[in-house]
């Protein structure tokens, strides 16, 4: 099998909002960036996301989270990585997220949260922060 | 979200001007255009209430009467909704336009694992008739119509309205709603879809024949241009995939034996108002000409007002930033004006906080405000269609016109919009352009202010202290809903809703219309969980083409 040393990003819409404009372009802009970005599509359980994750073997699964469930929604999923030994897998955020909520977020280990009009300068910017880490 | 290209020369003055629907401005226009583009006054325009209604509906446009205002509205339980729809009608908003939850809007019950921390945010929590009889108490349903906004499970709102009525006193002659119920747009954008494609646009066909035959008042579909403009689609677009999608519809309702003068005139429409001003005044008059001009020559309707591009234009959601919220206020009445301008009949404006999260009382009554102003303070109601005969915008509406029938006739080559939706095409070329309008924005090649890189020292500051009040989720909500489902499945007659689901699913699988056995079903108080999951037992769930 054919390897690469690209990063491995899965862009993910959990949950029943179908809001995808935000995680679509974010995903062709990792693209471009040089990224391999997998698309998880709309109405996605914690369960399936974690699933991909871990066939496609990514380095980082960027949410997108509209409806403003993303405290909860994070919080479940970090719990389940960590059952299930997902502990290289660093997890993102983006969406409409007010900025009062990103420091509830990394304190729950969120290892980046880029609320809606950050550049896609600074999404890779700090995806490659991560990987390098 | 872009908005024009503007080439400027090293001195700053501009050069060219390009608008999203790729038409060139000049400098100036003069009445030689007109007489290019082969303008005629009775052709192109007609008097205002005169086909091709160019110019308005109705000959007195907002003189006889002003716009409609609907805000978006819904959040929590139904009482709290309830609530907030008597402060909207107590302060002269006179239609009402419903949010409902995302688990409503996906047809799963609120105590469905997948609803879970998504009860009552984005809009009310409906599981059965008893929480529409709390939500619509003491709202006069004879004289305050209701937009739903849902989709996919749409007809059981309708049929739940039906039964509410009902229960309240009202007969479903004298009721008007008007459900969202369009299935196509959300494969394009929002993403609210259940049911395969064929099966999705039945359901839609099931609840155009029902109104046509059952709800005299009700406009069974409003056909959505505005999430598509939201996901990427040029103004032009917008216009385009709307009416494409309205033609896939007729189609199905024709099939069924009814002529399209029959129900096209129930059709309404949702238009977005976000973008360059002009753009957006030459779209609207552009769309009303050749919807008027389509239903004529394509389906031979003749009689006026079923020719009536009717519809809400309003929203401009993609419009607004998060960066500097209180710029949105004077945005929203930007897109207001141009709303007005362009004689919308019903509006609604996104508010200024909407960036975060729903709006607060406060916000939702300045964008009711400033709506208001445009009406009865400012001169927009004073005489009908003030910018006809401007050089600059009957060329551009000219203009508009052709580069929208462009975007149909490719539509149409490509198989029509069933076929574009299945294959994913529309959805890939929408969410490219989205992408190429975002990157032209962050290099600041579009100019949006309080975003672009000049604009550095808005873009440091990342607090929302001060700025915005925020509506808050209360976990409660959940709770009382799943208390109230706990106890609504404990008090009601078994038999009735086993009985109602049976036979809800026979017509499903048939080809009979599933909406008179919904409204029983509703009435046995069957929850919104039980007859969506009929349905994806019946027709099974979509799968959405690849997007790259």
């Amino acid at each position: 099998m054919e390897t690469t040393n690209k990063i491995r990003v899965l862009i993910a819409k959990p949950g029943l909002d179908g809001h995808d404009k935000g995680a679509k372009i974010v995903a062709l802009a990792l693209r471009d960036a040089g990224y391999e970005v997998i698309y998880s599509g709309l109405h996605q359980t914690l369960d399936q996301i974690i699933q991909t994750a871990s066939q496609e073997a990514v380095d980082v699964i960027g949410l997108s989270i509209m409806s403003g469930a993303h405290l909860p929604i994070c919080e479940k999923l970090i719990a389940m990585m960590k059952e299930q030994g997902l502990n290289e897998i660093r997890l993102t955020v983006g969406g409409v997220i007010p900025y009062q909520d990103i420091p509830k977020l990394k304190e729950m280990g969120v290892a980046a949260v880029f609320p809606g009009g950050t550049s896609f300068e600074e999404i890779t910017k700090g995806m490659n922060s991560l990987i390098e880490r | 979200m872009g908005v024009a290209k503007y080439i400027k020369d090293e001195r700053g003055a501009i050069k060219e001007v390009i608008y999203q629907s790729g038409i060139k401005v000049k400098p100036a226009y003069g009445p030689e255009d007109l007489e290019k583009a082969g303008f005629t006054y009775d052709k192109d325009l007609g008097s205002p209430g005169e086909y091709p209604f160019t110019r308005s509906l109705h000959p007195q446009s907002y003189r006889s009467r002003a716009w409609t205002t609907r805000q978006y509205t819904g959040f929590g339980t139904p009482e709290e909704t309830n609530e907030r729809f008597k402060l909207m009608i107590a302060n002269g908003q006179n239609g009402l336009n419903v949010a409902f939850d995302l688990p409503t809007q996906m047809g799963y019950d609120s105590d469905h694992p997948l609803a879970e921390g998504e009860v009552g945010r984005v809009g009310m929590a409906i599981d059965s008739l008893k929480d529409f009889e709390t939500a619509f108490a003491g709202i006069p349903l004879d004289r305050i119509g209701s937009g739903l906004t849902i989709n996919a499970v749409a007809t059981i709102m309708m049929a739940m309205y039906q039964a509410v009525a009902e229960k309240l006193g009202y007969s479903k002659d004298q009721i008007s709603t008007t459900p969202q119920n369009d299935i196509l747009k959300e494969m394009i954008g929002r993403g609210a879809w259940i049911f395969p494609v064929e099966h999705g646009v039945r359901l839609v066909g099931d609840s155009i024949e029902y109104a046509v035959k059952e709800l005299p008042k009700s406009n069974p579909v409003s056909i959505c241009g505005y999430h598509i403009r939201e996901s990427g689609a040029t103004p032009a677009q917008e216009i385009a995939y709307a009416f494409e999608i309205a033609k896939a519809y007729i189609d199905n309702v024709v099939q069924r034996g009814i002529k399209p003068k029959d129900f096209v005139g129930r059709f309404s429409f949702n238009f977005n108002v976000y973008g360059n001003l002009w753009e957006q005044i030459a779209k609207f008059r552009a769309a009303r000409k050749l919807w008027a001009k389509m239903l004529k020559n394509e389906y031979g309707v003749t009689e006026k007002k079923k020719l009536f591009l009717r519809g809400l234009f309003g929203g401009g959601g993609s419009g607004l930033t998060k960066e500097q919220p209180e710029n949105n206020i004077m945005r929203g009445a930007y897109y207001a004006l141009g709303a007005a301008l362009s004689g919308a009949q019903t509006t609604a404006l996104c508010s200024f906080d909407e960036a975060y999260t729903i709006p607060t009382p406060r916000s939702a009554l300045l964008s009711l405000r400033t709506l208001e102003m445009l009406m009865d303070e400012v001169g927009l109601r004073d005489t009908v269609d003030p910018l006809a005969g401007s050089y600059f915008i009957e060329t551009l509406t000219l203009e508009m016109e052709e580069k929208i029938l462009e975007e149909m006739k490719e539509v149409q080559q490509m198989g029509g919009m069933v076929n574009c939706i299945s294959n994913g095409m529309i959805q890939r070329k929408v969410s490219k352009q989205a992408y190429e309008f975002e990157k032209g924005l962050q290099s600041g090649e579009y100019k949006k202010v309080g975003l672009n890189p000049e604009s550095k020292e808005a873009m440091a500051d990342k607090t929302d202290a001060g700025a915005v009040e925020l509506h808050e989720y209360n976990e409660e909500w959940a709770k009382k809903s799943k208390a109230n489902l706990k106890e609504l499945r404990r008090a009601r007659n078994d038999k009735e809703v086993t009985d109602s689901l049976k036979a809800l699913e026979k017509a499903a699988r048939g080809d009979e219309n599933v909406m008179p056995y919904l409204v029983k079903c509703c009435h046995a108080y069957a929850t919104v969980g039980e007859m969506t999951g009929v349905f994806r037992e019946t027709f099974g769930e979509w799968n959405e083409p690849e997007f790259y």
